[in-house]
């Protein structure tokens, strides 16, 4: 029965929508999955010589004291983006098998998850590794079981409790918080929890009590889920409390404030608008590796130019690039109401004005890394704001890719919204102004490199409504193929 | 009001709709009955301009639908759930309509009184989505926002499927009162041949995408259009009297 479950699995998989796109899409998703296997691998089997290297102590130590935060993270990142498995288990329930096979089968199927199989690819040479740097090979393998069931213990407890936010703010907020004490050498919770991740090398044995965590997280969950089976419990769709809006301040700016206030209820009450909105505010701190000097690699000037378009550039990459799929669901409505593209153009535009001046203003922070720091993110907003805020709206009409606001795969579960016509459009957005900078730097210097990407962003700004004019007929020359792409 | 000439949509060499010719006058309601696949639902997206014409095209009050946008102003439908905005209240969709339509707000209310009886306490005043409705008031939701504005022409498909029947005598009361009172244009599609022949004046039979019969309400009886689909089931269907 469970080998007729996961043949059905594989045919839906196969099946699935992200397949039957072009060909393009497939290489680019087998090329995404080896990047990230090649990151894990290396990172696998660098680990260990890159700590002897920065003389950070006995490697294997090391790796013990940050177990805690992988795990930490790891438990995280499952809560925001690992899908849940019971999604499609209610056709089932009429079929004669039993409840405790489906359930079964939807815990194990999760097993198959990109989050559980990735970390193979990190422990294994992660281990091969350690015992060719001459740690016992049977210990070394028992410690690597461990870690690996405490990490599966992790995939049941968040199937557990992923219904519940508090629990994920809990968690984030312990690592988190943990790991900025750390930081800041106030109290260092790993040297603590160092000692029993250790313990599972020196005493196998103590493995068994792991492997007792794992099993009995498999059950606590299977427990749970038996009792979910029903069509008015675990399956029911839950009607949730509505969040009023205030729709006053919109009214003004007549049609595009109507969309405009659309957008704020699409992105309060949508877990996968959210999603990417939260997303988009992470940015703000990938100037870090820039700004720091924390990577070497990262420290020439043009990375700063680079790094100051994605700290104020998170909302745009990650919502503003699934415009209009946004509105997928409803688009047919949009299409014969009395609204014109360019009110709803502008109304998008603005909207990601908006949440990029916020933006901006949250990563103010920078100023304390120098005001030459700072004014790399002050270039990257108005650019974003003038010509990538254009940009991102072009690339949308050729995304085709229905966003299902309902859904409860994650926002990043099925990334089936790229497509290489906007993959390419995202190359303006960054090479665009890196590349003028690193002209204008070359010839005339800094200043007047920095001067001419504002430059370039005023008269962005100033052709904003020809750009419109174009964007509109491309939008206007794939609306049947946009339609038919979201109407299936 | 509408003019339909030369109109044809294939798909990959199969012809799902075909209408030579059709001219449908303002200011009447007309039924659009067919099997599924007869082509109804083509018809109406083609009409909405939400596909594209293989051949010929249609004018609407005088503009192309797949050239100018001017009908959008005077036309309202509901085809399906792709009309509806799931994460709104139903409150919050009619003002969205409204306001698109140019509605004020003290009319919208005036005006949501009327189907007060359609939505039977079920769907004003309660603090809930869209998509958390039934299928059966997430259609009402959808109708009356089809009505907000009293455009000119309102198009409407399988209305009557998935509400009760105390509803599908409502609405039928409803789209005779927004004609006759209004002058609202109506082009409704239906399963159900008695639906369609108590509110429409004029009743088009669509088959395998084509356009076989047309009549006034008044000259055809409900017996008449029954037997029109009888005839084809005997045809289909070895007869199991013998």
């Amino acid at each position: 029965m469970l080998t007729t479950l996961f043949r059905l699995e594989l045919k839906s998989a196969f099946r699935s929508p992200t397949w039957k796109q072009n060909l393009w899409m497939r290489i680019l998703i087998v090329f995404a999955i080896l990047y990230f296997a090649l990151i894990f691998l290396s990172l696998g089997i660098g680990a260990y010589y890159i700590i002897k290297k920065l003389e950070l102590g006995d490697p294997f130590e090391v790796i013990n004291r940050y177990v805690l935060y992988y795990l930490g993270f790891d438990i995280v990142f499952r809560y925001m983006l690992q899908p849940m498995p019971v999604a499609n288990v209610q056709p089932m329930l009429y079929q004669p098998i039993s409840k405790k096979t489906i359930v079964h089968f939807s815990l194990l199927k999760t097993l198959y998850s990109f989050f559980n199989w990735s970390h193979l690819l990190l422990l294994i040479p992660l281990s091969v590794v350690l015992i060719v740097e001459g740690s016992d090979s049977l210990q070394t393998a028992v410690w690597a079981v461990a870690i690996y069931l405490l990490l599966l213990a992790n995939n049941y407890l968040n199937i557990l409790v992923n219904q519940k936010t508090v629990f994920l703010v809990a968690v984030a907020t312990l690592v988190l918080g943990a790991a900025a004490l750390q930081y800041f050498d106030y109290f260092d919770l790993s040297i603590y929890t160092q000692p029993l991740f250790l313990a599972l090398y020196n005493q196998p044995t103590l493995a068994l009590l792991v492997f007792g965590v794992a099993v009995l997280s498999y059950f606590t969950s299977f427990s749970h889920f038996m009792g979910q089976m029903y069509l008015d419990t675990g399956l029911a769709k839950k009607a949730e409390k509505t969040i009023a809006i205030q729709g006053k301040y919109f009214e003004r700016f007549g049609k595009g404030g109507l969309i405009l206030k659309n957008d704020v209820a699409l992105i309060i009450r949508n877990k996968r608008a959210r999603m990417a909105v939260f997303a988009g505010f992470f940015f703000i701190f990938y100037g870090l590796l820039f700004f720091t000097g924390a990577i070497e690699a990262y420290d020439g000037v043009y990375w700063r130019v680079f790094a100051g378009i994605f700290v104020t550039g998170g909302f745009l990459f990650s919502f503003g690039q699934y415009v209009p799929s946004w509105d997928s669901s409803y688009y047919s409505l949009l299409m014969t109401q009395n609204i014109t593209y360019m009110e709803y153009l502008r109304s998008k535009y603005t909207l990601i004005q908006v949440f990029t001046a916020v933006t901006t203003l949250l990563s103010t922070w920078y100023i304390a890394f120098g005001w030459d720091v700072f004014s790399y993110v002050l270039i990257g907003a108005l650019y974003n704001m003038s010509v990538n805020a254009a940009i991102v709206l072009w690339g949308g009409a050729y995304v085709r890719s229905k966003v299902d606001l309902t859904s409860s795969k994650k926002a990043f579960g099925d990334k089936n919204a790229f497509n290489y016509k906007s993959l390419l459009l995202t190359l303006p957005k960054i090479a665009l102004p890196v590349g003028l900078f690193a002209l204008v730097d070359t010839y005339l210097g800094t200043t007047a490199a920095k001067l001419s990407i504002v430059a370039i962003s005023l008269v962005g700004f100033s052709l904003r409504h020809w750009i419109f004019g174009k964007v509109i007929a491309i939008y206007k020359k794939e609306k049947y193929q946009t339609l038919k792409a979201y109407r299936s | 009001m509408i003019h339909v000439s030369q109109l044809s949509k294939t798909y990959s060499g199969t012809t799902v709709l075909s209408i030579e010719s059709l001219e449908l006058q303002a200011g009447e309601i007309i039924g659009l009955v067919g099997n599924n696949g007869a082509g109804k639902t083509t018809f109406f997206s083609l009409l909405l301009d939400l596909i594209k014409p293989s051949t010929g095209h249609i004018e609407n009050q005088g503009v192309r639908v797949d050239e100018s946008e001017a009908w959008k102003s005077t036309t309202a439908a509901f085809i399906d759930e792709n009309f509806l905005i799931g994460y709104l209240t139903a409150e919050e969709y009619f003002e969205f309509i409204a306001g698109l339509r140019g509605v004020e707000k003290a009319e919208l209310s005036g005006f949501i009184e009327v189907f007060k009886a359609f939505f039977n306490d079920e769907i004003l005043g309660n603090k809930k989505y869209i998509r958390d409705y039934s299928k059966g008031n997430q259609k009402k939701i959808g109708i009356a926002a089809a009505f907000i504005g009293t455009p000119a022409l309102v198009i409407l498909d399988e209305p009557f499927a998935n509400l009760d029947p105390r509803a599908q005598m409502q609405l039928q009361k409803l789209i005779k009162s927004f004609n006759s009172e209004h002058g609202v244009s109506l082009l409704v599609s239906s399963h159900d041949l008695l639906h369609v022949s108590e509110v429409s004046q004029r009743i088009l039979i669509l088959n395998k995408g084509e356009l076989i019969k047309d009549v006034r309400t008044s000259e055809i009886t409900l017996e008449d259009l029954r037997a029109f689909f009888s005839e084809e089931v005997k045809e289909e269907l070895p007869s199991s009297e013998s």
